[in-house]
């Protein structure tokens, strides 16, 4: 009988998305907005990339929430496992071989660097701060495998991480009390397609690569920590 | 020859996701379920959308996948 039921319902949710889905027409720009962001975005941002414009600057005040969530997310689980004592682990597990250790030390700064490029040309390159952070994060995640004992330092880390979210509503109070609004990018344009342009997006995403690669790394930290 | 390519990526993917439902075994579960987040990035990057398929990939295929390896690690590996 549960079964009937069960069927009957996904016959009938199956049918309402595709019959909602049959009306969207894919691959055409109707909407008015995204036509306006792809047209203008360029002469209006000056960020080469139309992604990031939008992310950092048109819709700047919703990545704000989008750091919110992350910031509660990673909080909570700092609750959940950071109030237990931290165990010593260093020397209880088994040290990882010579050639695994020296990869390790060899990859680590290089992808660092990676995630690093990623955030800071977040304007001209695809990618940006979200992208470039979970990169950085990885890369601690290569350490905590293989060169164990390795920690990040629990307060150089909330110290990072708070700074980039400081940045980005400092930033975002400047433009208000300066400009027009919220996020409102105050700084010179500069020379399209250069490091130095776009006004205050790359600043804002900087701190938002530092912000999202440290709370994963804690998050990472965290959860390890505790598994052993 | 790019939709030969994004048709047998995506099969890849629809049995790399039946895989991690049926699998027994959690572990090899969430090795199949980071494949299908890895080819899901290429076919992002197949629809030129760069951004999201350097996300899904450092993030889908990476951090998730490292995140349930650990609580397998704390909790247990075969499915009853």
């Amino acid at each position: 009988m549960r079964r009937i039921i069960a069927i009957a319902l996904l016959a009938i949710i199956v049918m309402g998305i595709s019959l909602a889905v049959r009306e969207i027409p894919f691959g055409k720009t109707d909407t008015k907005v995204g036509e306006y962001y792809l047209n203008e975005g360029r002469e209006e941002t000056g960020a080469a990339n139309i992604v990031t414009s939008v992310v950092v600057n048109y819709r700047g005040f919703d990545t704000l929430g989008e750091i919110a969530v992350l910031f509660t997310a990673a909080i909570g689980l700092g609750a959940v496992f950071g109030s237990r004592k931290k165990r010593k682990v260093a020397e209880e597990v088994e040290k990882s071989s010579l050639i695994v250790y020296t990869g390790c030390r060899f990859l680590f700064p290089v992808i660092l660097l990676v995630g690093a490029y990623i955030f800071i040309y977040g304007h001209l390159t695809p990618g940006g701060g979200f992208q470039g952070g979970a990169v950085v994060a990885s890369a601690f995640l290569l350490m905590y495998l293989t060169c164990r004992g390795k920690r990040v330092r629990d307060k150089s880390n909330k110290v990072v991480e708070s700074l980039g979210g400081l940045i980005f509503v400092g930033m975002g109070l400047v433009g208000l009390v300066i400009g027009k609004g919220f996020l409102f990018n105050f700084l010179p344009k500069g020379e399209f397609l250069t490091l130095f342009s776009a006004g205050i997006i790359p600043i804002i995403y900087i701190a938002i690569g530092f912000k999202v690669g440290a709370e994963l790394a804690g998050v990472l930290d965290n959860l390890i920590e505790e598994s052993k | 020859m790019n939709v030969i390519i994004a048709t047998v990526l995506v099969l890849v993917m629809l049995v790399a996701a039946i895989a991690a439902l049926i699998f027994k075994d959690l572990l090899n579960a969430v090795i199949a379920s980071s494949v299908v987040s890895l080819i899901a990035a290429v076919i992002f990057y197949l629809l030129q959308a760069p951004d999201v398929a350097m996300a899904e990939a450092a993030i889908g295929a990476a951090l998730v996948t490292a995140i349930f390896i650990i609580a397998i690690r704390r909790t247990k590996r075969f499915e009853e």
